[in-house]
């Protein structure tokens, strides 16, 4: 008896989890997999039921968030969705990634970019890909563009993530590569900006020599190793289109216009909030 | 009656590797509808009644012998020299030197179609692969180990020639990795075991094909003659440790890192033939092959499943405890 307790327990705690809600919206999420259940890049049906049951508590009852806009996400058909970074953990990616899974207007799975560390760390690496994370390389971006999927991308990568809590809500440099992406792939751009995730982990400095020395991007001074339940705020902006050949210059004009409509969606989320923290 | 037939038409096809189970089956595919040399430097092939067959090393002098006494039209090269057969230097001498005799001779002696079988192997297992790797992909294999330096090399002395003499038709193949009955290649003699080493913490995503879907691809592919470099590979995929639990196997977990730590234990355990120590890469990183161009140029498509793959190994094993 005991030994089927335990099975008990752990499928007790999955039908928790994977609620028949999650079942219904993974069910309609139209990704397609193969016979075993894997896409190309490792995404898991069955393991991405039980993370988004666990993200989706995180999303409603620990952050709190607040979503606007999310109709601009399309149904179908290739998307990028640029954010701006923060937070140290990328809590803000997963937060976009539960909103655009449980969008009411029609639910997606929206793959993140993650870092290229990851996936040489044990366990992790495949955790990450088995919920549709994928190494932030242009191959995997033009592929999945070109299967028609969501994606998910910080431009500031690193930048944005790993800085302190002095320069919160200060857009840090963009990479171009989104833009050429979307250009080339004729792929419309959904602007998110996240309110919120800046003081989830709030880091006053950054031990940059231990972290080179470590092998990580950053390594930040933080009250909380745990994320702090701060209130998050999403905004999605209508989608931007973007085509045809242009300069390198022209390009940086055109990130500079994405970023303006990222000040803008941000400026909207921090006038709406009225407490950090309650 | 069949002297009417005129004889004169049907291609002689030269086939190296011919004592291996996917050579066998490319065999029986064309025989009768060509003539078949059969050449391989391990033994002298039994063959059908009418199929002459060589024991032959191809970068030795013998092997022109070949040319000279048949009036060859193609060459279709599976032969390759593994790991756990010979020393790296043989390895060396067979693959890369051979095949650039095999090339050589095939010129002097007027070939016009040459198939060569690659491996998926040459692009290296990396944390930072994409995956569906393209063809144009760079081949980083020999960065990861100078044991696959010879699998590389073969890929650009076929390239060469690919460009530099049109008139040979080359065709290179990278197939993923291929199983099924009586192939004896790394992948296939590690699921075949009982007990199979996999690394803690990491299961890449990995490609399967039937030998019999390889040897349909390899054919279609000899018969419409369309010039280039195709990766053959269906589009499904599945993690490593899942594919070892369903060819029931038992799992052998090892250490993952340092690197160096699974490496040296393959070493000091001597897993050379079916979990050598420069293939551990393999087993912790994905080399995930877009099979679109060949997919799509031959409208090819692979016929068996996953589950029957694995079904093989599975039934083997079930067989193997029956009879204890």
């Amino acid at each position: 008896m005991l030994g089927f307790g335990k099975l008990n327990l752990k499928e007790r705690t999955l039908a928790h989890l994977v609620t028949p809600e999650i079942e219904h919206l993974v069910a309609s999420i139209p990704k397609p997999v193969g016979s075993f259940g894997y896409d190309p890049w490792g995404y898991n049906e069955e393991r991405f039921k039980v993370a988004l049951g666990v993200c989706k508590l995180l999303y409603e009852k620990y952050f709190r968030v607040t979503a606007h806009g999310l109709e601009h996400v399309p149904k179908s058909g290739r998307v990028l969705i640029i954010g701006n970074h923060s937070g140290q953990l990328p809590m803000d990616g997963v937060l976009v990634g539960v909103a655009v899974a449980t969008n009411p207007d029609g639910p997606r799975l929206a793959r993140a970019m993650i870092e290229r560390f990851f996936p040489t760390v044990p366990w992790l690496g495949n955790y990450l890909n088995a919920l549709g994370g994928v190494i932030g390389d242009p191959v995997n971006c033009v592929k999945m563009l070109e299967m028609e999927e969501a994606i998910i991308v910080f431009p500031e990568g690193v930048r944005g993530s790993g800085k302190l809590y002095k320069d919160r809500y200060r857009l840090q440099r963009f990479g171009n590569g989104f833009l050429h992406l979307a250009m080339h792939l004729n792929t419309p751009i959904v602007p998110v900006g996240i309110v919120g995730c800046e003081e989830t982990m709030p880091a006053l400095l950054n031990m940059a020599p231990l972290a080179k020395l470590l092998g990580l991007p950053y390594l930040p001074v933080v009250p909380s190793l745990l994320p702090l339940p701060a209130r998050v705020y999403l905004n999605f902006g209508k989608p931007m289109h973007f085509s045809g050949c242009a300069t390198e210059a022209e390009v940086a004009e055109r990130v500079e216009e994405v970023k303006a409509e990222l000040r803008r969606l941000i400026d909207l989320g921090l006038q709406e909030r009225t407490s950090i923290y309650l | 009656m069949a002297a009417a037939k005129p004889h004169i038409s049907k291609k002689t096809i030269l086939v190296t590797g011919a004592a291996g189970s996917l050579a066998k089956r490319v065999i029986a595919r064309l025989h009768g509808k060509y003539h078949i040399i059969a050449v391989d430097f391990r033994r002298k092939v039994d063959t059908d009644a009418g199929i002459p067959s060589y024991l032959v090393e191809l970068h030795k002098r013998g092997f022109e012998d070949v040319f000279a006494e048949h009036k060859i039209d193609a060459v279709i090269h599976i032969g390759r020299m593994f790991a756990h057969e010979r020393d790296r230097l043989q390895r060396y001498n067979a693959n890369v030197l051979g095949t650039k005799r095999l090339l050589d001779l095939s010129r002097k002696y007027g070939v016009t179609q040459v198939l060569i079988h690659s491996t998926y192997f040459v692009y290296g297992a990396s944390a930072y692969n994409p995956a569906l790797i393209d063809e144009e992909a760079p081949l980083k294999a020999s960065e990861v180990t100078q044991e696959l330096v010879d699998s590389v090399e073969v890929e650009s002395l076929a390239n060469i020639y690919l460009w530099k003499h049109p008139d040979l038709n080359i065709t290179i193949l990278r197939p993923c990795n291929v199983l099924g009955p009586g192939v004896r290649n790394t992948m296939s003699i590690l699921l075949a075991r009982a007990m199979v080493p996999v690394l803690v913490g990491f299961s890449p995503m990995m490609q399967f094909l039937h030998v019999e879907d390889m040897a349909e691809a390899i054919v279609l592919a000899f018969d419409k003659n369309k010039p280039g470099i195709y990766n053959v590979a269906p589009d499904d995929y599945v993690p490593y440790q899942q594919a070892v639990s369903e060819c029931g196997c038992r799992k052998l977990p090892i250490p993952s890192i340092p690197p160096l730590l699974p490496r040296g234990i393959s070493s000091l355990l001597n897993w050379n033939g079916f979990f050598p120590p420069y293939m551990v890469s393999y087993f912790k990183y994905p080399v995930i092959l877009d099979g679109k161009l060949f997919r799509e140029t031959f409208g090819w498509k692979p016929r068996r499943n996953l589950n029957d793959i694995f079904s093989y190994y599975r039934k083997q094993k079930l067989v193997a405890k029956a009879v204890v």
